[in-house]
C-alpha cells in the first residue's frame, strides 16, 4: 500500500496501533479541510504494528493533548518535501477540558462552565487527577 | 496566609505556628478578647453543620469581631442557581474572611478564583476539611506532647472520611508515623492516598478489618462515622453503619495513653460508657478547635503578632 509523501505539514509517527482515530478525535482533525491519511496497522520493528496519521497543510499541533494521549509519538514537520523538525513529546503538567471528571460529588459536575482540569500527579504511573476533587482520570 | 482549602497548603512551620498561638490563646483567652474588633466573618454553609460553624462563630465572637452568613443552601442565592464564585464573589465585598462549607468537592477552590478575602474550606464534600485537620494536631500536641513518632489507627468510614484524608495528609510530613487503616472493604481509604502519598513516600502502613487485632499498637485511635449523606445507595449505608462501635471491652488492652479521637457528631461508634474514660479526648477536640480556630482567623487577617505571648 504507497500513500503520497507530503509537501507541507505534519507527520504523526509511532502511534500505539488502533489508537490513531482516538488521536485524529482529540486534535480535532475532522474539523481541516486539507486531506488527512489515517494509516492503519502499518509494520514496525520497533512496535510490531503503528498507525501513522499524516496531515497534508500547517496545523498547530495541541502537544500537550498529544502528550497526555502517548508520549512516544514522534511528530515531524514537514516543509518543502523534508523533515526539518521532530519534536519530542512529553507527559504535560496538566491538561485542560480534554478529559471530564467523573465524580458525582465534584464541583464540576454541577458548575457546567468549569473547565475539567487534570493535573499530572504520578509520573511513572502516568496518572491524572482532577485539580478540584482529585479523582484519578479513566482513559479512554 | 490567603487560603485554607487543603491542610497542605499549611507548611509544617505554619502548622507548628498555628499550634503554638493556640496554646498562647488557651493560657489566657482574655488577652485575645479585641484582636479582631471591627472584623467580620462570613460563614457560608451550603451544607448543614453544627460543631465546624458555631466553632468559627464561637472564635470569631470570642475575638471581638463579627459574624455574618448563612447555614443551609435553601436559604442563600444558591436555591436561584447562582455559581459558587458569584456568591463568594458577592460575600467578599460584605466581610473580611470567610469560612465555607460545600457538598461538592473543589468548590473553595473554584470560589477562591474570585475571593477578594481570605478563604477558609470548612469541609467540602468527602474530600477536605483542613480546620478539623489543625483541631485535630492541637489535641494531639496537647495530649501527647509532639506530632511525631506515633501510631495512630484511622478506624470506620475512610473512604468519605474527609477528615481522615486531611489528616493523614498533614501527619506524613512528620518522621516516624505508622498509619493503621481500619475499615470495612468498602470504605477502604481511597486508592489516590494510597498511590500518590502513602505508597510514594514510602510511609509505613497497612490495612486491616478489626479494631481488636490492632489496639495494644495505637498510640491514637481516630474513629469517624460512616456518614449517611455521601451514599448514593440508602442500603450500602445501612449494611455498614454498625461496622464498628468502639467499646470498653474492644479497648480493653490498649496502652493506658492511648487516646481516642473522632471528629463529631458520633451516632454510636462510640459508645457512651467511654465518655468518662481518661482516654477518651473527643470533646477536648470540641474545644480545642474553637481556640485553634480563633489563631487562624488572626493568621489569616494578618494580625497573629497583635498580642504578646505569654513567657514559658
Amino acid at each position: 500500500m504507497k500513500i503520497d509523501s507530503i509537501i507541507n505539514g505534519i507527520v504523526l509517527d509511532h502511534i500505539t496501533a488502533g489508537k490513531a482515530m482516538s488521536v485524529y478525535n482529540a486534535l480535532g482533525l475532522d474539523k481541516l479541510d486539507c486531506s488527512v491519511a489515517i494509516i492503519k496497522n502499518v509494520k514496525s520493528t520497533k512496535m510490531g504494528k503503528k498507525d501513522i496519521l499524516k496531515i497534508d497543510n500547517d496545523f498547530e499541533v495541541d502537544l500537550d493533548v498529544l502528550g497526555y494521549l502517548d508520549p512516544n509519538i514522534t511528530v515531524s514537520i514537514i516543509r518543502n518535501g523534508v523533515t526539518v523538525e521532530k519534536k519530542k513529546l512529553t507527559l504535560p503538567k496538566r491538561i485542560v477540558n480534554v478529559e471530564k471528571c467523573k465524580n458525582p460529588r465534584c464541583i464540576t459536575s454541577q458548575e457546567q462552565d468549569l473547565d475539567h482540569i487534570f493535573y499530572l500527579a504520578n509520573e511513572k504511573e502516568r496518572i491524572y487527577r482532577c485539580m478540584y476533587c482529585e479523582s484519578r482520570v479513566n482513559k479512554k | 496566609m490567603k487560603y485554607l482549602i487543603d491542610s497542605m497548603d499549611l507548611s509544617v512551620e505554619e502548622i507548628d505556628d498555628l499550634i503554638d498561638l493556640a496554646q498562647d490563646i488557651i493560657k489566657d483567652k482574655s488577652r485575645y478578647q479585641d484582636v479582631c474588633r471591627h472584623k467580620i466573618l462570613a460563614t457560608l454553609f451550603f451544607e448543614p453543620s453544627t460543631r465546624t460553624r458555631l466553632s468559627f462563630e464561637s472564635a470569631m465572637l470570642s475575638l471581638g469581631g463579627k459574624v455574618l452568613g448563612f447555614s443551609n443552601a435553601n436559604s442563600s442565592s444558591a436555591t436561584k442557581g447562582e455559581s459558587v464564585t458569584d456568591t463568594i464573589w458577592t460575600v467578599s465585598c460584605y466581610s473580611d474572611i470567610i469560612a465555607m462549607r460545600h457538598p461538592k468537592e473543589g468548590a473553595p477552590l473554584v470560589a477562591l478564583k474570585r475571593s477578594k478575602v481570605p478563604l477558609i474550606n470548612a469541609g467540602d464534600g468527602g474530600h477536605n476539611h483542613p480546620t478539623q485537620t489543625l483541631t485535630d494536631l492541637l489535641t494531639i500536641k496537647r495530649e501527647k506532647g509532639r506530632l511525631d513518632n506515633l501510631t495512630i489507627g484511622f478506624c470506620g468510614d475512610l473512604k468519605f472520611g474527609r477528615t481522615v484524608h486531611s489528616l493523614l495528609k498533614a501527619l506524613s510530613r512528620y518522621p516516624h508515623m505508622k498509619f493503621i487503616f481500619i475499615s470495612p472493604r468498602e470504605l477502604r481509604i481511597p486508592e489516590y492516598l494510597k498511590q500518590d502519598l502513602l505508597d510514594a513516600k514510602n510511609l509505613d502502613y497497612r490495612e486491616v478489618e478489626k479494631v481488636e487485632d490492632v489496639i495494644e499498637e495505637l498510640d491514637i485511635i481516630y474513629m469517624t462515622r460512616v456518614q449517611k449523606e455521601r451514599f448514593f445507595n440508602e442500603q450500602d449505608y445501612i449494611r455498614l453503619k454498625d461496622t464498628y462501635i468502639l467499646d470498653k471491652k474492644k479497648i480493653e488492652k490498649s496502652k493506658k495513653d492511648l487516646i481516642i479521637l473522632h471528629p463529631l457528631p458520633r451516632v454510636n461508634e462510640i459508645a457512651t460508657e467511654l465518655d468518662d474514660d481518661p482516654r477518651a479526648k473527643y470533646f477536648d477536640q470540641v474545644q480545642n478547635g474553637r481556640y485553634v480556630r480563633m489563631a487562624l482567623i488572626m493568621t489569616m487577617l494578618g494580625l497573629e503578632n497583635e498580642v504578646d505571648r505569654h513567657e514559658d
